[in-house]
Parts: structure tokens; C-alpha cells; sequence
């Protein structure tokens, strides 16, 4: 939290030394500005920021941030990420990983992180491809996909990174756009203010491998009626002029007009609704939301490790390593 | 009840006395070794003990997987294996006496339970006849037949207990009458079950009731001709304390938090025969140690390693299947030069193996088990007891070079238990750590000349902001780096670093003669095996040393002249011989190979009888 001793900062406090070396066009450029820009005004020292990344394009992300930074290994973000913030809960941890890191290799991490409720941000950039390894389909990849190791189709179904969070218990799930500057940094604050596990789906394009994947929900032409931004506790409205709006039926989700739009419950204790409306099929007719989909508050995993800690203190003492060593029967001989 | 050769009885004095306990793994049968051994300690016996349980938490009910077993030496002088043959052996049902009775000595003293000797038990057991009808039983043995089941459902009469219930007391009744027998004094087990029971008021009557009765039964039933008397051992002054390999491990890493003042940031994923370190490590949370249960083995490493990069000192622990799979995240701790100590609790493998037998066939694994060139350094722990020095030097290491360091200990080790003197904390070096705040000069990875470390700078630090990661780096930079000559620079230093641990050891203890015909050279559990047999080799002027190598890599600076200093060198080692192709391929020498892989302990007589071979 901001305090008088909090220096300023700028966008470029929080740009290392290194040469970024993303493709021309990549959708991670943007997203690497954001965050900048939002570390830049959230009032935290700078060398409380450690950003822990596994393998990947969206991965090599630490490097270009001038913060403490740790580009580990393929899957392992969460785990790398989880003994830092148990080691100090006082830093400020933010994971960076894409759909195959995350989700495929890394999967049991992801989820487990969730269900602890560390109080991190994970930012999982979205591209439906992998790119590192030159285009073969990822977790996330639609049905049918052709590519490199699926020269006839893919034949696996994709997870729904927005399900998956809200499956494994993410206190705080949202999703925004690489190319919504500023939507993008508004989802990062909310995020960042969450105290909490805070996961944060980014549709990422890949200008290489997967150009346009997302053209249908997110170019400029449609994006407005193909989009609900949902804010907790806003009525569910979207459209150019904010003219449409969604509720809920027992059986479905409906359009209908604005005033006659549900507010939108992020916290509801279920996240039945969130979980109904992240299912809305990309080419339909329902707008795919954006924006918080879940926050909630639950107990920190680290919180609760330090306080078994200070309640042992409390109760034992300090820890004596004399009286540890002599524990149990000792007998003495002379 | 029946006794064989009945005589007048008295108290013999024996200098020593191995007994084994043997009964259906729900049987309480570690429990009560447990009890014997901790009885012995205080007694002041030295003692070893070899625990051999099924891998099943419940085998099938009387059959021969689910026998479980444990064996305690306690002698009155220094002893360092938990003995070959046992005197005693006390069956609890016919399928414990079926695996055990082979090894029982000729004349040794044999209990048996005829109340689970039904047609039934000896169906499971694969009996086809009652042995204990056999009259060579009685012959060849001093047999004790005693229906424990009947005499504990009388002993807990009064008590509530179902006979179900009860009859899970009979263990207690076995261990009252061996008390008797070898004159212990009942206290120890009592106190204990006291405490394990104070809220189980009935449990509690019952098994005090049971072990008293078998006390009283044994003192006068005259099932026994004789009693004996094991006196204390002449161990070293100071004051001890019974301890098993895996609590003493958990202790040294706490010892080590304090030395280096960092708090033990544990991650660990439940795995026999290690998990035992992660129960003791979480009762000490009172020295803020923090224990996190992972969700795989794979987080449990990457945890640690990431609490290490926060400042703590990460730990991990396994044993060789988890530890196959922490394998690359130890590549990125020996690539981002962060401390980390890593401890194998070996067992039989490969792949899942044997979990709760011993084996040492790991060595490989750690010294080379990586992608690349990866070097670290690995240590291993000799006894129970020594488990608590190797913790300590294994954060030493990893502290003062910036690296991740292996701990090998075994099943056996993390298992057993010896009396172990309790050091006083001025024994204990401090270990000096620098967390950096000097922004002036940072470079993530300029080097300490010295020790070839690279500086830990912490998050939190103003100044030192700075990207770590698994890419080869720039010497002193650490800024990614694909130059050829820089990768084989980086390549050079990260060994070289390694190579310069061997700087930081005391000299090699020679036991036994400097040079001469025989050198036995060992490393891990195998120690008390060899040092009995070696005793026993210069008790006939046999001309042979022993050597026992703690630092497993680098070796010692030292080793290569005093291996040279011997005519042979025989290397015995629970595996096919991984030691002796390492000594082989470092010196150059012919070095003899002495494996074992059963998934048990070598002897002290099978390592004698080579001896005797090669020197007599």
C-alpha cells in the first residue's frame, strides 16, 4: 500500500537493461507495457517485486522487467513461486506463464496454487498455440486444429482456462485482451488489490503461429458487441453504447435490455453463474466475458503458515536447540 | 505351556544379546522393539536396531509378505550392526516363524504363540503340518511354547476391552516377559504408555495390565531356566540419547537453521522411507521452520529452491523414485547457484523397488544424474546417529559455495536407531551466510575468489533487483548467454567450484594401519558391517584398514595416496558396485568389487569372510 516513503516511479523504473527479443507484433510486447505501467503506480517498493516465470515465450517476461526476477523451469512457476511468497509473504509475487506452461505441463501446480490460496498474481497468457517449440496445438487449441503435430486435426478437447480457475477454487479469476490497453490495466489493479490467489487470463496473440486467433472476439469491429465486461456489482450491460444487457433464467443466460440487466455477482459463494457464463460459445450469440469473473475472500496459505508459527513461539518459546537435542530419555555416562 | 531341558535357574551375564521380534505387521512388533530398545538405551547398552516391515500397511492377515519384523543387538561394549544371528526370536504366529527361523542361532532361545497356531494360521503360513509338533524343534532350540492370546484376554479381564480388543495387547504381554528374562526394569514402557494413552483410560489399563502379567507369568511360571544380565556399555563420557537416522536428520537441519541463522523452509511429498523427516520437522515450528507438504515431488524441490532465492535455507527430501523426479529443477539450482540441500532416504529399486528395504544403489543418481554438466556436491551419513553431522555439513556446503547439495542416507538408516551422544552446542560451528546489500558492486554472478560462490542477493533488497533463470548466463552478469566460449567458461567454473568443496574437509581418518595389504573403503550404512568386521580381522592380526568416506563428490583430496598405500582395495557396497566404478574411473586403480543388492544390510561376517579371503 502506497505510504509517504513510497518513492515514485515511472513506466521506465521498470524496464531492465535486456533487449526484448519477442516477435515483431507479438501480442506479449503489450502486455509487458501494462504491467509496467501498473507496477509502476501501485505504490509497492520496486525490490518487493519478484516475477517468477517457467518455459516459454510469454516466460522469457522476468527478464525484461527490472524487478527481482526467476525464469525457471518448464511448469514450475507455481511451485517456484509458492516457496518465495511462504518464505516472505511480504513480497509481492507475480507469475507469468502461458497456455501450454500452465496448463499442460505445469497443470497440477496451477491448480494446486489455487486451491492454497497464496496471495499471488498469475497472469496466464493465452495464445491457444505453442510457440516456443515452433506451432504445434496446445491445451487450449480448439477441436480440429491443424498444426504440425496434428496434421489431420486435432482430436483433444480444450480446457477453458476460466473453468479450470473457478474448478480449483481461484478466489480472484478475471480475463481481458493483449490490445485492451487499458482495459488490461484495470483487470491488473483489481488483481493486484485482491488479497489473494488472483489468476488473470490474457488472449494473447501469436502473429507467428496462430495469427488471429482471437480476430472473432477481439478486433476492433466486433469486439464491442462480442464482449460483456463484467464488473462486480454493475448491471451486465455491453454493446458500443452500453445497449444491451444479459440475465440470468434458471435454464440460460438471455439478452435483454439494459435496465433490465442482472447486477453482475462476482462474489457469489458457488460461482455458479460465473461458471454458467464462461461457457458461452465463442460464436454465438451471448457476448464471452471479460473482466472479474470470481472474487471472493478465503483464508492465505501463507498467513495461516506464519501464524501456526507465532502461535507455537507464543506457546513453547523460542525454539531451544539444547532442549531439542536432549529431548526424549537422556542418561549420562562418566 | 511346556518347556524344553528344564534346569535349576539363575542370572547369566552376558556381554551381549541380539533379539528379534517377528509377528503379523498388525502385530505392534516395531512398537515393541521400539520399546526393548529404548529400555536398553537408558540402561546404558549400546545398541543397534534393523527394522523390517512389509511395504503394505496391512498384509494379508497372517501370511508370509505380512510378517514384520525387528531385530535390537544391545551389547556392553561399542557394537556398530544390529548383529547377524539372533539369540532370541520371539514368533507370534507360524508365519513369522517360518521367515525368521533360519536365521535363528542353533541353541538360541525360541518363543513361540501356540495361540495363533490353528489349522487356519498354518494354512496361511503354508504350513502343511504343525512345526511345533516337530520334536527336532525342541532339539536344536530352548522353545518356549506359550499361548499369549489366552493369557492376555485373562491379563485385561476387568478392563471392558472387547476380545478383540484385547488381544491387540499381547504384544505388551511378549515384551513383559523378555523384560523379565533379560531383567529389565518395566518403567520406560510404562511412562511411554502413559502418555501415548492419557486419553484412552481403558487402552491404557490394558496394555499395563498385559505387560506386567507377562512379567509376572515369566517370573513365575518357570517358563524360563535362566535370566540373563547384558551390563552397560563403556561408551565414550557424555551424555546420550537414543536416535533413529531420519529424527536426527530433522534435528541437524533445525541445528543448521541456528547455526547459519536462516529459518529451514522444508518442501517435501509423503514417500517411504523419508517421510519420517517431514513429521519430525513439522513439530519444530516453534524455531520457525517452515514445513510445506507439495503437491508433487517436482514442487516440493521448486519450493524450496524458490524459498532459497527468498533468503531461506530450501531443503527437499525423497527417496530415489522422487528424487528421479526433482532431477531437473536440481539442473536449474545448479544453474541459478542457489543454496539447497537434498536428502536421499535410499531404498531398493529401480522404480517403485523394494520402499521399506535398504539399498545404496543411488550414488550414480546423484553424482551424475542430471542433463548436462551439472555437478553438486553429494555427502552420505554412516549411522543414525551421523545423520545429524551430514544435515549440518550438507547446509554447510550448500551455504558456503551457493549450491545444491545431496544427502544420501538409506532406509536402514533413517530407521534404525543407535545411542548417540548428544553434543554440547559449542561443538557446533557457526556457519557464516551474507545475504549482499552492497549495490556499488553487484554482479549476480561475479565470484567469491576464494570460494568460487557467486553473491546471494535477496528480494527485499533495495538496489539488487536482478533476473535469475535456467538459460546459460554471462560470467558476472548472469545476462543470457549463448557465446560458446562463455558456456564453456560458465561450464568450468560451476565444476571448478564444485572440485574446491574438497578443500573445505579434515583429513581422511585411516582406521586401522596406514599402509599394508588390504584397504576396505566404504561409504553410507554399511559402516557398522565393515568396522565390526574389521575389528574382528585385527583381533587376528589381520593386516587391513578401513576407510569410510563421507564425501561421496568431490572425493577427498587425500584419497588417491592412501589408496595407493594398500596392495588391494575392496569396496563393499549395497548395490553393483557404483563406488567402486567411480574410484575406478578417478584413479585408475584395480579396486576390488564386494555388492549386495537384497534389500538388506551386508553382515559383518560376510564382509569378514572376504577379508579373511584377501589378508588371512
Amino acid at each position: 500500500m502506497p505510504t509517504l516513503e513510497t518513492p515514485k516511479y515511472k513506466k521506465a523504473d521498470f524496464v531492465s537493461d535486456q533487449e526484448v527479443r519477442w516477435c515483431p507484433g507479438c501480442g506479449d510486447y503489450a502486455i509487458l507495457s501494462a504491467v509496467q505501467m501498473v507496477m509502476a503506480r501501485l505504490g509497492v517498493a520496486k525490490e518487493k517485486f519478484v516475477c517468477v516465470s517457467g518455459i516459454g515465450c510469454s516466460s522469457r517476461f522476468p527478464y525484461y522487467v527490472d524487478t527481482y526476477g526467476f525464469h525457471s523451469i518448464h511448469g514450475r512457476a507455481p511451485a517456484v513461486a509458492s516457496g518465495v511468497k511462504i518464505a516472505n509473504p511480504e513480497l509481492d509475487v507475480w507469475v507469468i506463464t502461458g497456455d501450454g506452461d500452465a496448463l499442460s505441463i505445469g497443470g497440477n501446480h496451477l491448480i494446486h496454487a489455487m486451491r492454497r490460496n497464496l496471495d499471488m498474481v498469475v497472469l496466464l497468457f493465452n495464445n491457444r498455440i505453442y510457440g516456443l517449440t515452433k506451432g504445434q496445438y496446445s491445451p487450449t487449441s480448439e477441436r480440429n486444429k491443424r498444426t504440425p503435430s496434428t496434421p489431420f486435426g486435432s482430436v483433444d478437447n480444450p480446457f477453458n482456462p476460466i473453468a479450470l480457475a473457478l474448478g480449483a477454487g481461484a478466489t480472484f479469476v478475471a480475463r481481458s485482451v493483449d490490445t485492451q490497453i487499458k482495459h488490461l490495466q484495470g483487470v491488473l489493479e483489481a488483481a493486484h488489490a485482491h488479497q489473494g490467489f488472483s489468476f488473470v487470463e490474457i488472449l494473447q496473440n501469436c502473429v507467428i503461429f496462430n495469427d488471429g486467433a482471437f480476430e472473432h472476439i477481439t478486433s476492433k469491429e466486433v469486439r464491442d458487441d462480442r464482449q460483456i465486461d463484467l464488473q462486480p456489482g454493475r448491471p451486465m450491460v455491453y454493446g458500443k453504447e452500453l445497449d444491451k444487457g444479459l440475465r440470468f433464467t434458471p435454464s440460460s443466460i438471455e439478452i435483454c435490455a439494459p435496465e433490465e440487466a442482472d447486477l453482475w455477482q462476482a462474489d457469489e459463494g458457488c460461482g455458479a453463474r460465473a461458471y454458467r457464463i464462461c461457457h458461452v460459445q465463442e460464436n454465438g450469440d451471448l457476448p464471452v466475458p471479460m473482466g472479474i469473473l470470481r472474487q471472493v475472500q478465503a483464508p492465505l496459505h501463507e498467513a495461516d503458515v506464519h501464524e501456526q508459527i507465532r502461535l507455537a513461539r507464543e506457546k513453547l518459546g523460542e525454539g531451544d536447540l539444547e532442549a531439542a537435542l536432549h529431548a526424549g530419555e537422556t542418561w549420562t555416562v562418566t | 505351556m511346556s518347556s524344553s531341558a528344564p534346569t535349576e535357574r539363575h542370572v547369566e551375564v552376558l556381554d551381549e544379546v541380539v533379539i528379534r521380534f517377528a509377528g503379523d505387521s498388525g502385530d505392534g512388533m516395531q512398537l515393541t522393539g521400539n520399546q526393548f530398545t529404548n529400555t536398553a538405551a537408558v540402561l546404558g547398552n549400546d545398541l543397534a536396531t534393523f527394522p523390517d516391515y512389509p511395504a503394505e500397511i496391512r498384509a494379508p492377515a497372517g501370511s508370509l509378505p505380512g510378517v514384520s519384523g525387528f531385530q535390537v543387538r544391545l551389547s556392553s561394549h561399542d557394537i556398530h550392526t544390529p548383529g547377524d544371528a539372533p539369540d532370541v526370536l520371539v514368533a507370534m504366529n507360524p508365519a513369522a516363524l517360518k521367515v525368521n527361523l533360519k536365521d535363528l542361532k542353533e541353541g538360541g532361545l525360541l518363543i513361540v504363540n501356540t495361540g495363533n497356531f490353528t489349522d487356519n494360521d498354518l494354512k496361511k503360513a503354508q504350513y502343511d503340518h504343525n512345526p511345533l509338533e516337530d520334536p527336532e524343534l525342541g532339539r536344536k532350540y530352548r522353545l518356549v511354547r506359550f499361548d499369549l492370546n489366552a493369557a492376555t484376554i485373562q491379563a485385561v479381564e476387568g478392563t471392558g476391552l472387547s476380545n478383540k480388543e484385547a488381544l491387540r495387547c499381547k504384544n505388551m504381554l511378549a515384551l513383559g516377559m523378555l523384560y523379565w528374562v533379560y531383567c529389565r526394569p518395566l518403567e520406560t514402557t510404562e511412562k511411554w504408555l502413559q502418555q501415548k494413552f492419557q486419553d484412552k483410560p481403558k487402552i491404557l489399563e490394558a496394555n499395563l495390565k498385559a505387560l506386567r502379567a507377562g512379567h509376572a507369568i515369566a517370573e513365575n511360571a518357570e517358563l524360563f531356566q535362566v535370566q540373563y544380565k547384558v551390563p552397560p556399555a563403556k561408551l565414550p563420557p557424555g551424555t546420550y540419547r537414543n536416535i533413529n537416522g531420519n529424527p536426527a536428520t530433522a534435528l541437524g537441519l533445525v541445528a543448521a537453521s541456528r547455526l547459519s541463522g536462516l529459518p529451514v523452509f522444508y518442501g517435501s511429498y509423503p514417500i517411504t522411507p523419508a517421510s519420517d523427516i517431514l513429521h519430525n520437522l513439522a513439530r519444530y515450528k516453534n524455531f520457525g521452520v517452515i514445513t510445506f507438504q507439495a503437491e508433487d515431488e517436482i514442487a516440493a524441490v521448486c519450493s524450496a529452491l524458490g524459498a532459497s532465492f527468498a533468503g531461506a535455507l530450501g531443503v527437499t527430501a525423497s527417496s530415489g523414485p522422487g528424487i528421479a523426479l526433482k532431477t531437473e529443477a536440481l539442473g536449474l539450482a545448479v544453474s541459478v547457484e542457489l543454496p539447497l540441500v537434498v536428502i536421499n532416504v535410499q531404498r531398493g529399486g529401480p522404480s517403485t523397488g523394494l520402499p521399506t528395504k535398504t539399498e545404496q544403489a543411488d550414488l550414480f543418481q546423484a553424482v551424475w544424474g542430471r542433463n548436462g554438466e551439472c555437478p553438486l556436491p553429494v555427502l552420505a551419513a554412516r549411522s543414525p546417529g551421523d545423520c545429524f553431522w551430514c544435515a549440518i555439513e550438507a547446509a554447510r556446503i550448500a551455504l558456503t559455495y551457493m549450491t545444491p547439495v545431496i544427502l544420501l542416507t538409506d532406509g536402514y538408516l533413517g530407521n534404525g536407531a543407535e545411542p548417540w551422544r548428544i553434543p554440547d552446542l559449542s561443538e557446533l560451528a557457526p556457519i557464516p551466510v551474507r545475504h549482499t546489500k552492497d549495490v556499488e558492486n553487484f554482479r549476480p554472478f561475479a565470484r567469491d575468489p576464494e570460494t568460487l560462490a557467486r553473491p546471494w542477493a535477496v528480494p527485499g533488497t533495495p538496489g539488487l533487483e536482478h533476473r535469475i533463470g535456467g538459460l546459460e548466463k554471462e560470467d558476472v552478469s548472469g545476462n543470457v548467454n549463448y557465446d560458446p566460449a562463455n558456456h564453456e567458461k560458465m561450464v568450468r567454473l560451476r565444476e571448478q567450484k564444485i572440485l574446491g568443496v574438497a578443500g573445505s574437509y579434515p583429513p581422511t581418518e585411516v582406521f586401522g594401519p596406514e599402509k599394508g595389504r588390504l584397504l576396505v573403503l566404504g561409504w553410507g550404512s554399511t559402516y557398522g558391517a565393515i568396522r565390526g568386521a574389521v575389528e574382528r580381522a585385527h583381533a587376528r592380526s589381520l593386516d587391513v584398514a578401513q576407510v569410510h568416506l563421507r564425501h561421496i563428490w568431490p572425493l577427498p583430496n587425500d584419497l588417491g595416496d592412501i589408496l595407493r598405500s594398500y596392495e588391494q582395495v575392496l569396496i563393499p557396497e549395497m548395490n553393483r558396485g557404483q563406488l567402486n566404478r567411480l574410484i575406478r574411473s578417478e584413479y585408475l586403480l584395480e579396486t576390488l568389487s564386494m555388492p549386495k543388492v537384497q534389500g538388506r544390510p551386508f553382515t559383518g561376517r560376510e564382509i569378514f569372510e572376504r577379508i579373511q579371503e584377501l589378508a588371512g
